[in-house]
């Protein structure tokens, strides 16, 4: 596994991202709920953001919010979201914002059996993103979608390109998607859960494959996960979200030797592998209704080290130590430090 | 003698591909044998299409299988009558991977519970509501719960009640097809926590299909690789993750995704051509079968 030292850009380079105080909220009756809850990032080129986080955490949200394809009643306030030169994405209008999305910045979702048109073969869905965007004539297209195909590794990529999606396995069609997403060399690439819906094989393979194109093509990339492991192998950075929030950032190897919240810190130890045999350390309690979240820290409920101030307000980002962020009041300088063990 | 004896079991399904085409016969299960013992925790994994589900179902004739046989305390379970079958379902269960689907929605999850006690004429209606209320308690259930739908519950507590109604009639063998996949991570440690817990209490044995390895090797004292419907490596599972022999069982734990950034794994990727499928299991250690 091709696996990147810790950061590798300083972090005097402009971000290429930089997302602040996202807020996507859904009206339902009885209420608002805000799917994604004040998320700020940043992300550089050459550089991988893991997004981590369970169901209903709002990570593919914040991803959709930032492509602008939250649906009605989805509604996105806050921002700025400045990419690559321009001050807010939210301020585009949509006919620019279109000529943004598949161009400049590629995506790829779970689901490689449905994403793909069952009516039209690889090679014209790829050939087609080209098109699109004005990237290519016809003949060129057919021709660059070749290049694509053996870009992500696809053997035989003249007989291939002939083919409809259902001739191809799962992994093979993530690779696909992987080449559209790639056509119009994006500088930012988001990926959501690319490899859950595949065998554990084919997903070492996808992932090796993103963290080569990722070099190839110096991309950002927005790697959305449930899995630690995902993120272990291939992320510079990790932001860990629950109910909508951000709730800890940093660097990928001081999130795993040193997890600052309580959450991150009880995700890990659930893992299964130290100790054969044993009880796992579990979580207790369930992932809140984000309906009904309790008015402090969201993670209070369940949380093993709550104190009085945790249910009082949503606490705020403190910067632990340099570079790693946690939204938890053991870090409020005005508590004793006694309590973050 | 083990409580559960899989000899050369195997499952074809046709298929017809188009009007005028010949039927093609798949052997989704091709020619698996293992044994379980009591209170024991047996992991089966391989990836989707390999064949481990349909072996689970094979074994509680939820699938008619092919040929083979299924030995249960020492009884062949292909041969049973229906009746008999049924008799011998009260002692062996399954929990199924998703438990949004695996309840039925019309049905309040006391009724889900009880229905097993109901099937089998056992106890009178106070007697099963009473046991209902103590299987609640045992998976960590509020009672008070009892009289709602599954909507009213999350992924976890729906899993539970699916544990509670396995668990009802006292089985000594449950069937675990992928009992945690569909659960949120934080949630995934609790039931595999009430799971331990009960084997504990009830000693219980445990089929355990998976495709997570990581927790295949907690939990299983042994495990059996399938890949494409055989058992390519069957070892106690210490010695398969240290020791690995067959190809695929290499390529496949070298893919683990490790939440952990200084394991580098050196990826060992599987070159189908290379297997041979017609290789029988051989011993290459006490208790350490491969395909090779």
């Amino acid at each position: 596994m091709a696996c990147s030292a810790s950061t590798p850009l300083s972090n005097t380079t402009p971000p290429l991202l930089r997302v602040q105080d996202l807020t996507t909220t859904f009206q339902i009756p009885g209420g608002v709920v805000k799917a994604v809850d004040h998320v700020s990032l940043e992300l550089r080129r050459g550089e991988t953001l893991g997004l981590v986080g369970e169901s209903g955490s709002g990570k593919s949200m914040t991803a959709l919010s930032i492509l602008r394809l939250v649906q009605a009643p989805g509604e996105t306030h806050g921002g700025p979201i400045a990419f690559n030169g321009r001050p807010d994405l939210l301020e585009l209008p949509e006919r620019e914002m279109r000529k943004i999305r598949g161009a400049e910045i590629g995506f790829i979702f779970q689901e490689p059996m449905t994403a793909l048109n069952p009516v039209f073969t690889v090679g014209d869905q790829i050939a087609e993103a080209l098109l699109v965007h004005g990237r290519a004539t016809r003949a060129e297209a057919h021709a660059k979608a070749l290049e694509l195909l053996t870009a992500v590794r696809i053997h035989d990529p003249a007989r291939r390109a002939r083919d409809y999606p259902h001739q191809l396995s799962g992994g093979m069609r993530q690779r696909v998607l992987i080449a559209i997403a790639l056509a119009c060399q994006p500088l930012l690439l988001i990926a959501d859960e690319p490899t859950t819906a595949l065998d554990v094989t084919i997903q070492a393979e996808i992932l090796d494959l993103l963290q080569e194109m990722k070099e190839k093509f110096h991309l950002a990339l927005l790697l959305i996960t449930h899995d630690l492991g995902v993120v272990a192998g291939h992320a510079d950075r990790v932001a860990v979200m629950y109910a909508g929030r951000i709730v800890e950032e940093g660097a990928m190897r001081d999130i795993f030797h040193s997890p600052k919240h309580p959450y991150t810190q009880g995700l890990l130890a659930s893992i299964p592998g130290a100790a054969p045999g044993q009880r796992l350390r579990a979580i207790e309690g369930t992932v809140p209704n984000l309906a009904k979240l309790p008015p402090g820290c969201s993670f209070e409920p369940r949380c093993p080290k709550r104190f009085d101030l945790c249910p009082t307000a949503p606490p705020p980002a403190y910067e632990v130590v340099p570079g790693q962020r946690a939204r938890c009041y053991l870090y409020d300088p005005k508590v004793h430090g006694a309590k973050a063990s | 003698m083990p409580l559960l004896e899989v000899r050369h079991l195997v499952k074809e399904f046709t298929r017809k591909e188009g009007l005028l085409s010949r039927p093609t016969v798949v052997r989704a299960v091709n020619d698996v044998s293992f044994t379980l013992d009591e209170a024991e925790t047996f992991g089966l994994v391989g990836e989707s299409g390999s064949g481990k589900t349909t072996t689970g179902r094979c074994i509680l004739r939820l699938i008619e299988p092919t040929s083979g046989e299924v030995v249960f305390r020492g009884q062949n379970v292909l041969g049973f009558s229906r009746d008999e079958l049924r008799h011998a379902r009260r002692d062996m269960q399954i929990v199924f991977q998703d438990p949004y689907s695996s309840l039925n929605p019309r049905m309040r999850v006391r009724e889900i519970v009880e229905e097993p006690f109901i099937i089998h004429k056992i106890g009178s209606r106070q007697e099963r509501r009473d046991r209902v209320v103590e299987l609640f308690r045992l998976v960590g259930l509020d009672p008070a719960t009892l009289e709602r739908y599954p909507h009213e519950f999350s992924g976890g507590q729906r899993q539970r009640i699916g544990v509670a109604r396995a668990i009802a009639l006292n089985p000594s063998l449950i069937i675990a097809d992928e009992p945690v996949s569909a659960l949120d991570v934080s949630i995934q440690a609790q039931v595999v926590n009430l799971l331990m817990e009960l084997q504990e209490k009830m000693k219980l044995a445990y089929l355990f299909i998976a495709h997570d390895l990581r927790l295949v090797e907690h939990i299983c004292r042994r495990t059996a690789v399938m890949y494409l419907g055989r058992i390519v490596e069957m070892a106690e599972t210490q010695a398969l993750f240290d020791n690995p022999q067959h190809a695929y069982t290499k390529a496949l734990l070298s893919a683990i995704p490790f939440p952990d950034p200084d394991h580098k794994p050196v990826r060992i990727s599987l070159d189908p051509k290379g297997v041979d499928l017609n290789a029988p299991l051989r011993a290459v250690a006490a208790d350490h079968w491969a395909a090779v």
